[in-house]
């Protein structure tokens, strides 16, 4: 087989919103950088991204980033390293004002500043009121973003691999370097041969049966991570989002209820203030979420079936409809044909982020233990990476804030990295190559007696029955059982399609190994957390157990399907003196 | 007179056809442009008898069971599945369109091609180079060197005047509407291209209103619009390009 061969100095996988940032910045700098993606950068999941970015920047109220700060860690429960949340929420106010700069077209206040709205878990004062900090572009601000950022990127020359799909890390003598992917257009085999491989390839909500994610959210860089014998970090923690439309599962931002939007249950009761008592319909999303499922374990939910329940707007003004939330208006038209200025909208908690992902410090460098030692070569940011800023729930609108700061962070650090690296590239073995090709071809070449859309939904629908909103150990000891049957099963999966351009059959069926790899990880942390925090709640341990488990999951996964678990403590430490630690207390809203 | 011929290899065959075991009620028939650049033979349509009971109300429902359940070597584009990242665009029923917001619950018989006159790599997945090429011609960033401390002040009028252009979601349906474009995708840039060009002309941030506009004064580039209006008609986002180039001319007149 012939291999074409690149050499840059950094490449970035993945174009979303924390990969073309970093590409981005890359490009402004003398070292040489290339992003590969396998869908066209704005067709990557930030697209969909509705709320805001989140932001201190004061424009409807006075704010303090300390005040952001303080929420986030109390969002996550006291699982997110408070080095990394204070470099995200001080830079949060520089890294939106560049956006803006950009072009990105924000909805504006009357002084004709980026407009801000509430959102979940944002509050002033550390907790006292309800903070105005969610810059948005109506109600497609992740679209706004993105393709500002795909501009931005063309501004700058980017050299762009579209439409390419990377198949493995390559490792020699365990430092990363490079990547061996395939191009879908003409079915070629690429070797990217880079000093510093730059992982955003995103979460990896499709190991669910019902989530908000995009279909290509397939968690491709995690799978890499687990085959390559790395760990992720933190993978128990899976966000239900409280508002996906019932039965289609498209996300309905949670903008809606910033704007004033609350939910009712069957009773027509708007149940939220029994749960929140101040922060009511605006608490984190863990707890609406887990409100919603209470309401309907309790006999209240809505619709036929009773297992849902109701989002309202329809007392809003239709102005504020009309200007702040147009899309998901239009989305609930469509997708469930109601008329949201006139009928509530029908939502249950839907499967929507991965607070999980490929650890890394908080110069977002790829580390390999609890220690902290450092994967040479290699880093990685986005949903798909676990800073960890988020812990164990990320409040709403810091995600597109976590791919902003740590997007342009993680180019500065590759630069520098760069500038002290001799500029020749290692030779790679052959046999190194030959392994990941020969991996490849037997897929590529598969004929067993399961379809890959077989073996998907046999996994998508273990991980929803088995890793719930509510967990324990049974449901999770079965789900472990019934899941490494299928990950092992992966060994007879067939794909039909034999060529080689645009065969979206192997596509899917790489993309399925991805998700194996990473729904087992999932299983396997949820079942060896035994306390409950944030979004992990475990029914027998329903408190959250800080003696034991304040320290973040590490785990690998071998070629059987078998884990081998590490820890790593929680940074308290902030990472200058600039704000104090936010001490550990019990979380109500 | 001048006679035009199909090259042989582009006349499309009749496929393979998948029928049912079973005689369901609700039957949906649908007609699918088959083309695999692997094999050397000629593009042709394959035929899907299905019970429409087996999946969702939108076309890229039907289009994923096809995938999951009867043919897994259909290749097409989707992600988002919710009209957001444009990735699904093709010709349905004679239209073009997004497969994953348009309801087809009413329908009974599905005739699904790739977006018309756009080179096909494989089955619905057309080459997008050229259209993709040409929104960046256009320069579709923010021109300003000014760069204030915060952020540049823009008036809740003057950002009003971007909406209905900054939903575009790149999907294409619009361009490959249109006839100018069919004949001249060489030169001619398209509505979506044109659309864009007048979102940045009239943003109140950007400062290079006077090169955007002289770069547009071509009569190929711009000037072969001639109205059609196919590409509003066609908008799976129901916005206007057709009165963002009226805009644009207009604009170039006055000057």
């Amino acid at each position: 087989m012939d291999i074409i061969k690149h050499k840059h100095d950094a490449i970035v996988i993945g174009a979303g919103g924390s990969g073309l940032r970093a590409t981005m910045g890359i490009s402004q700098s003398d070292h040489s950088v290339a992003c590969i993606s396998k869908v066209f950068p704005t067709r990557s999941h930030t697209v969909a991204a509705q709320g805001g970015i989140s932001g201190a920047l004061g424009n409807m109220g006075e704010d303090d980033w300390r005040w952001h700060m303080y929420d986030t860690v109390k969002g996550s429960d006291w699982l997110g390293d408070q080095d990394s949340i204070e470099y995200m929420c001080k830079n949060a106010v520089e890294s939106i004002i560049e956006l803006e700069h950009f072009g990105v077209p924000f909805s504006r206040t009357e002084e004709g500043k980026i407009y801000q709205r509430p959102f979940g878990g944002m509050t002033t004062e550390y907790g006292k009121g309800i903070a105005q900090r969610t810059c948005a572009a109506a109600d497609r601000t992740g679209h706004a973003i993105l393709h500002t950022l795909y501009t931005q990127s063309l501004k700058n020359n980017v050299d762009f691999y579209i439409e390419y799909f990377v198949i493995d890390l390559v490792f020699e003598d365990g430092k990363c370097v490079g990547v061996l992917a395939w191009c879908l257009d003409d079915g070629s085999i690429h070797l990217f041969q880079a000093h510093m491989v730059i992982l955003a390839t995103g979460g990896h909500g499709r190991t669910y049966q019902s989530s908000t994610s995009a279909h290509t959210c397939t968690g491709d860089g995690n799978g890499m991570v687990l085959r390559a014998g790395l760990p992720l970090m933190d993978m128990e923690f899976i966000q239900f989002h409280p508002t996906g439309i019932y039965g289609a599962g498209c996300l309905i931002t949670e903008g809606a209820r910033g704007e004033g939007g609350y939910l009712t249950n069957s009773d027509g009761e708007r149940f939220m203030p029994k749960y929140a008592p101040n922060a009511k319909d605006l608490a984190s999303r863990d707890v609406v979420s887990r409100a919603i499922q209470m309401e309907v374990n309790a006999g209240r939910g809505v619709g036929k079936e009773k297992d849902h329940a109701l989002l309202h707007l329809e007392h809003l003004d239709a102005s504020v409809i009309h200007e702040k939330l147009p899309g998901i208006t239009e989305t609930a038209k469509i997708f469930s044909g109601v008329d949201a200025t006139k009928e509530p909208i029908p939502v249950i908690p839907t499967v929507h982020y991965n607070m999980g992902g490929t650890p890394t410090n908080h110069f977002t460098e790829v580390i390999s233990d609890g220690t902290g030692t450092t994967v040479e070569g290699l880093m990685a940011l986005g949903e798909g990476a676990c800073v960890s800023v988020h812990g164990a729930n990320r409040l709403g609108s810091n995600s597109l804030l976590d791919l902003i700061v740590f997007g342009k962070s993680a180019a500065e650090r590759a630069c520098e990295i760069l500038d002290n690296k001799s500029k020749n590239h290692p030779d790679i073995k052959k046999s190194t190559i030959d392994n990941i090709i020969s991996d490849f071809d037997g897929i590529k070449n598969s004929s067993g007696d399961i379809s890959t859309a077989e073996l998907r939904e046999k996994m998508q629908k273990t991980m929803q029955r088995y890793a719930p909103v509510y967990r324990d150990e049974e449901t999770l000891k079965k789900g472990i059982e019934i899941m490494k049957g299928l990950f092992n099963d992966f060994k007879n999966v067939s794909v039909s399609d034999k060529s080689l351009i645009w065969n979206t059959d192997l596509v899917e069926t790489l993309e399925l190994n991805n998700l194996l790899y990473q729904a087992v990880a999932t299983l396997y942390s949820a079942y060896n957390r035994k306390e409950s925090r944030g979004s992990h709640a475990r029914d027998d341990f329903p408190d959250r157990d800080d003696k034991e488990w304040l320290k973040h999951t590490m785990v690998k996964i071998d070629k059987d399907g078998n884990s081998i678990f590490d820890y790593k403590p929680v940074k308290l430490e902030t990472l200058t003196d600039e704000v104090e630690t936010v001490k550990l207390k019990a979380r109500t809203y | 007179m001048a006679k035009f011929t199909l090259p042989i290899n582009s006349i499309v065959k009749k496929g393979k056809t998948y029928k049912l075991d079973s005689d369901p009620k609700n039957i949906l028939t649908v007609d699918i442009y088959r083309y695999n650049p692997d094999d050397g033979s000629n593009p042709c349509i394959d035929t899907y008898i299905l019970d429409k009971d087996n999946f969702g109300p939108m076309a890229l429902d039907v289009l994923l069971y096809i995938k999951n359940k009867v043919d897994s070597t259909l290749s097409f584009r989707r992600s988002c599945r919710e009209g957001i990242c444009g990735s699904c665009s093709m010709n349905i029923n004679g239209t073009n369109t997004l497969a994953c917001i348009l309801n087809i619950a009413e329908e009974s018989h599905l005739k699904i091609y790739p977006l018309p006159h756009m080179p096909v790599v494989k089955d619905l997945v057309p080459d997008m180079k050229n259209f993709y090429k040409q929104y960046e011609s256009i320069k579709p960033w923010l021109i300003n060197d000014n760069k204030p401390k915060r952020e540049h002040l823009q008036s809740q009028a003057d950002r009003e005047k971007l909406d209905g252009l900054i939903e575009c979601v790149l999907c294409a349906c619009c361009s490959t509407s249109c006839p100018s474009y069919w004949w001249n995708s060489d030169k001619y840039l398209g509505p979506a291209s044109l659309l864009h060009a007048y979102r940045w002309i009239i943003d109140s941030r950007d400062t290079a209103k006077k090169e955007r506009l002289s770069n547009l004064a071509d009569k190929f580039k711009l000037f072969r619009c001639h109205t059609i209006m196919n590409c509003t008609k066609t908008c799976p986002k129901n916005l206007n390009p057709a009165k963002a180039i009226s805009h644009i001319k207009t604009m170039l007149a006055s000057e």
